[in-house]
């Protein structure tokens, strides 16, 4: 008896496993599959434009304070650390020449990615999660309005477009971070430090950088948009939807972030 | 005429609809009752072709609903609206906006020809004062009406109303009620109305079908309804605590 139920519950155990492996896989792909509808739907992109702009100053506009503090304060922590040590060898004039890289590299885009997350993509989740357990979405469908076209493509491109652009914004902030770290606490002037800086800019970390928080934009919307699409069970989805975008956007920045790296600096290419 | 044959429907491990059959001619208004959680959302969701029902079929003017094509099911919904039990309504769309919607996404008319019609409709359902209003500033009855509004701004032939009267005052319902029987007379529309209220199903129906427990129970005019033998059917009507009807 005691062997039949011990054979039972680790039955059970690997059978919700496997359950649960099947739905990310599912999810994956229906994620995956959202984006590419909703990249055949950017042919309006121009007919919902206003739509477009909306979604790009709520995730852009609104967002800009937080992440202003977050670049600026990004910056003077990375340059504090490395600057007081690097001093200590009188290495001070290469901090420049590291904020530059790195804001540039690494983290301009994943700043600018983990902000947007929890602030457009929580948000994007939410709405949408909102829309799916009050029946609106199925209104639309009724209405026969493709709801990826009225509601997924214009969040996927505001989301395109403005996390490179704040991604730029973050790296120049951040930058300017190091540069009152510079000045104030290791002695370089605001000149010397941005003759550095303008020196030491590759174009290949600028493309890849913008490259990185394109992929994101898309990776953050993608997957906010098809948690909302799928919630249900009423206030509760809308609770789940919301944080399993947020968890699961973090963690594809982290590891798509690291392939393009590998991808750009990893001998590779 | 809107056929349903034999639908089967669970979803996860529950069974919603058992062996459900309905035949509904046109122009006629139908009037499903029964306690609530029994299914009857599900009957005009499986009309209106959300999902594809398990065993069993739904023809609308013997066009399959069930297993369409997006396109087959686009010209099938274009005749038809749909009052959601909520509204429904976008929340970022003023009333005037939302109930412009189905035209102006599908361009249909210019801009003053959208604009007419839209305020004949706002007037028609007296919301002409909460034009510009946003859904979260207006009442729930007034959600719905503006949510019926929106479903007949394309004068669709057929309208499933999923408690048109529910949260609306006694004198808005007897406004809908009228506006339903209005609608079939004038327009000759079919009308599918899910409701708990016997006193406006009476008025409005040809006629009645009980559901209980995912199936059909007695299906019938007003009156044989009213005369029913059906125990469960006359526990339900009569609104009594005890009787055969578990609750
Ligand atoms: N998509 C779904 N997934 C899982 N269960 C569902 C789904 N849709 C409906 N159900 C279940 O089917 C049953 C019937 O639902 P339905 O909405 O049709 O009831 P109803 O008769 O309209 O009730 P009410 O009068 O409260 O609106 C409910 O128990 C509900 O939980
Ligand atoms: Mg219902």
């Amino acid at each position: 008896m005691e062997n039949i139920a011990k054979e039972k519950s680790i039955y059970s155990f690997f059978h919700s496993i496997g359950q649960k492996m099947l739905y990310q896989i599912w999810f994956s792909g229906f994620t995956i599959v959202l984006f590419f509808k909703a990249l055949l739907q950017m042919r309006f992109a121009f007919a919902k434009r206003r739509e477009i702009v909306k979604q790009m100053y709520v995730s852009g506009i609104k967002s800009m304070l937080v992440c202003s503090i977050v670049a600026l304060f990004g910056g003077m922590i990375l340059s504090l650390h490395t600057g007081v040590e690097l001093k200590r060898w009188g290495q001070q004039d290469v901090v420049p020449t590291l904020m530059i890289n790195v804001m540039n590299k690494e983290m301009g885009a994943f700043l600018t990615g983990i902000i947007l997350t929890a602030f457009s993509g929580a948000a994007m989740a939410a709405e949408l999660a909102t829309m799916k357990v009050s029946e609106e979405i199925d209104a639309l469908e009724m209405m026969s309005i493709n709801p990826v076209r009225f509601l997924v493509m214009p969040r996927i491109v505001a989301l395109m477009i403005m996390l490179p652009t704040l991604s730029i914004y973050t790296v120049i902030l951040g930058v300017f971070g190091g540069a009152l770290i510079s000045y104030f606490q290791l002695g370089l002037t605001f000149e010397d430090y941005y003759h550095r800086v303008y020196e030491s800019i590759w174009l290949k970390d600028m493309y890849v950088g913008l490259l990185k928080s394109l992929v994101f934009g898309i990776i953050i919307s993608s997957i906010s948009c098809a948690n909302g699409l799928i919630a249900e069970n009423g206030a509760e989805g809308v609770g789940r939807a919301t944080r399993i975008s947020v968890v699961s956007s973090y963690l594809m920045i982290l590891i798509v972030g690291y392939f393009i790296t590998a991808l750009f600096y990893g001998g590779f290419l | 005429m809107i056929e349903l044959h034999n639908i089967c429907k669970r979803f996860g491990s529950k069974i919603v609809l058992d062996d459900v059959s309905l035949k509904i001619e046109d122009g006629e208004t139908f009037v499903i009752i029964g306690q609530s959680g029994v299914g009857k959302t599900t009957i005009l969701r499986a009309i209106a072709g959300f999902f594809n029902p398990d065993s069993g079929e739904v023809l609308i003017d013997g066009i399959h609903m069930d297993r369409a094509t997006s396109r087959v099911k686009a010209n099938l919904r274009e005749k038809m609206g749909f009052l959601f039990q909520s509204g429904a309504l976008i929340n970022w769309l003023s009333v005037r906006e939302n109930v412009a919607l189905p035209l102006v996404e599908h361009r249909i008319g210019t801009k003053e020809e959208i604009d007419r019609i839209v305020d004949e409709k706002l007037e028609l359902l007296q919301l002409t004062d909460a034009a510009e209003k946003m859904p979260s500033d207006i009442s729930g009855g007034m959600k719905k009406r503006v949510g019926l509004a929106r479903a007949i701004v394309r004068n669709p032939r057929i309208i499933l109303y999923d408690e048109p009267t529910s949260g609306l005052d006694p004198v808005m319902s007897a406004k809908i009620d009228e506006l339903i029987i209005k609608m079939k007379n004038e327009l000759k529309v079919t009308s599918i109305v899910v409701t708990h209220d016997m006193e406006s199903a009476y008025r409005i129906a040809d006629r009645i079908a009980m559901i209980y427990k995912g199936s059909v129970l007695q299906c019938g005019t007003p009156e044989e309804i009213k005369n029913t033998t059906n125990p469960f059917v006359r526990q339900f009507i009569e609104g009594r605590l005890h009787g055969p009807i578990e609750v």
